[in-house]
């Protein structure tokens, strides 16, 4: 049986208090909190074996060099890739949007191509490819989504032309919570010849992914979100489409050789690393991989899910609540809105009673511009949160109504 | 630890309820517009300055309780004040909402000097001051305190 208070000992920030009440940590869509594994193996690698990697032939670079190559193979048996080389590593899922946008994308899209998107999309997965189209002539288009915020799937085929390049598409909203018919998207993008994006920057901590039976040709996320480290993340591209790419950006570790004259690029996926990586963040990243594993995917999404239940039964049960996201395939987000009440307000009030939660647009404008609000209320479930806290949720927000509507 | 209750004080809840001064200005003079795009606020303020007097201040838009009970409370502040004063007020409720010392009277914009506990929230209190601040100087750029 899973235990969440087992596991809340390997996250010490889980003791503090705020504002003199016990910490409830519900902003784990904005970031997750790390645990003593992963704050351990940054401060091993630092006091141990810290060196530049790929570079010196000394005992600690090599070692440096084996920790950080092995946090590689740790993604790519997490991502089930093909090959480790289809792993590189970025600062976070943003940069590894951008990357594909600005190599792939450049040199694979002309004036009248087009690039669908989804209606759910965090601002990282819009707006580098606004940039693309700038650069290229080529054209933005949408998937809508219903009130439940629900992809409208039978207007995919009509969206899908014989000039579309790309789809890229998120597999959970940030803002709704929606899990979306991804396999579904890929296969009729292929169909028509369109690569595919995956953003699993709010995915991965939640659902399990293979790249291999996925078989999206290119996939983001972000290590802080997996329990690991900021400034960390991972792009994943099929063997093929990576090789062919041009580089990202030039510099140290991504050339082979160089004279004033010419420069040779080193393969995949060094060729996409220029300069010297985030090495403790790789380590880190490596080390949140081994955690979430040892506590088990599945049961951390089955746990959530209880989480999830019942913090929307409770919703349900609260007057002028309005839970924006109500899709029947959700993972781990609860966006709501009260009546009356900014959501700044809800935020502010819930920090003072020690209850941590994200108001705002969550960088989906467009999203808050569909449901015609300015921003929301978010609470985002993670493995160690319990029943207990969710109650502590609905305390403080009938406290917000108390002092708001009284 | 700081008090709920000192931030959200009744004067305020009553002009987030019932904001004064809210709706269009026919006849205004001097307009400008704040947008905090994280927190999804949005302000319109419409001035008519005659003789370097502010005679009427009228402002219209949504927010969170602190910047609407702000921006009502401002512009009632504002009737009948020289042009010229304005600066000062500006620069002592800039002062009061960030806990630092101040001179000038502040008369009911005092109720938000709670803002200062709450750092998060001083950029929702002076979102007001400053789009009445670039409306003053004729910006015709949307202002933000974020």
């Amino acid at each position: 049986m899973f235990d969440p208070h087992l596991w809340r000992r390997q996250f010490p920030i889980l003791e503090r208090k705020v504002h003199g009440k016990p910490l409830v940590y519900l902003d784990n869509a904005a970031t997750t909190q790390k645990p003593l594994a992963v704050l351990d193996a940054e401060r091993y690698y630092f006091e141990h074996f810290n060196a530049n990697i790929h570079r010196g032939v000394h005992a600690l670079s090599q070692e440096a060099s084996e920790a950080f190559e092995g946090a590689r193979e740790k993604i790519r048996a997490f991502l089930g890739a093909a090959h480790v080389e289809e792993i590189i590593f970025t600062r976070g899922a943003t940069e590894a949007i951008n990357l594909v946008a600005q190599t792939w994308g450049r040199t694979h899209l002309e004036a009248g191509d087009e690039i669908l998107i989804s209606a759910m999309e965090h601002h990282a997965n819009i707006v580098p490819w606004q940039m693309l189209c700038e650069m290229t002539g080529a054209r933005l288009k949408v998937i809508p989504m219903d009130e439940r915020g629900v992809l409208l799937m039978d207007q995919v085929d009509r969206l899908l032309t014989e000039r579309t390049r790309l789809v890229g598409v998120t597999l959970v909203s940030n803002a709704l919570g929606t899990v979306n018919p991804v396999t579904e998207i890929i296969r009729k993008a292929h169909a028509v010849g369109a690569r595919v994006l995956v953003d699993g920057a709010q995915a991965v901590a939640h659902v399990a992914v293979n790249m291999v039976t996925l078989g999206c040709d290119f996939f983001v996320f972000s290590g802080h979100k997996l329990y690991g480290p900021t400034g960390i993340g991972v792009l994943y591209g099929k063997k093929d489409l990576l090789t062919a790419m041009p580089p990202y950006q030039g510099g140290g570790d991504m050339i082979l050789q160089v004279t004033f004259e010419k420069t040779t690029y080193n393969q995949i996926p060094y060729k996409f690393e220029a300069g010297t990586p985030h090495i403790s963040g790789a380590i880190g990243l490596g080390a949140a991989i081994d955690f979430v594993r040892s506590v088990g995917l599945e049961n951390i999404a089955a746990h959530e899910d209880r989480l999830l239940q019942e913090a929307t039964e409770r919703a349900q049960r609260v007057k002028g609540l309005r839970i924006i996201g109500t899709a029947p395939g959700k993972a781990s987000i609860l966006s709501f809105v009260l009546e009356g009440i900014h959501p700044h307000d809800i935020g502010t009030i819930l920090d003072n009673e020690g209850v941590a939660i994200r108001s705002g647009h969550h960088c989906a404008m467009p999203v808050m511009d569909f449901f015609s609000l300015p921003a929301t209320a978010r609470a985002s479930f993670a493995l160690y949160n319990t029943l207990e806290e969710v109650e502590r949720l609905f305390q403080a927000i009938e406290r917000v109504q108390k002092l708001f509507l009284s | 630890m700081s008090d709920l209750r000192d931030l959200y004080q009744e004067v305020i809840f009553d002009h987030n309820r019932h904001p004064r001064n809210f709706g269009p200005l026919p006849g205004a003079n001097r307009h400008a517009d704040g947008f905090n795009a994280l927190c999804g606020d949005k302000l319109s303020l419409n001035l008519k300055v005659e003789g370097g007097i502010i005679q009427e201040a009228r402002f219209e838009g949504s927010g969170c309780a602190i910047s609407t009970a702000s921006a009502s409370l401002m512009t009632e502040a504002l009737k009948g004040r020289r042009e010229a004063e304005v600066a000062d007020l500006f620069e002592g409720f800039h002062r009061m909402v960030k806990g630092e010392p101040y001179t000038v009277e502040m008369g009911k914009l005092a109720v938000l000097a709670g803002v200062s506990e709450f750092p998060a929230r001083v950029k929702c209190a002076t979102l007001a001051w400053h789009t009445l601040n670039a409306a003053l100087h004729q910006a015709d750029q949307p202002v933000s305190t974020e």
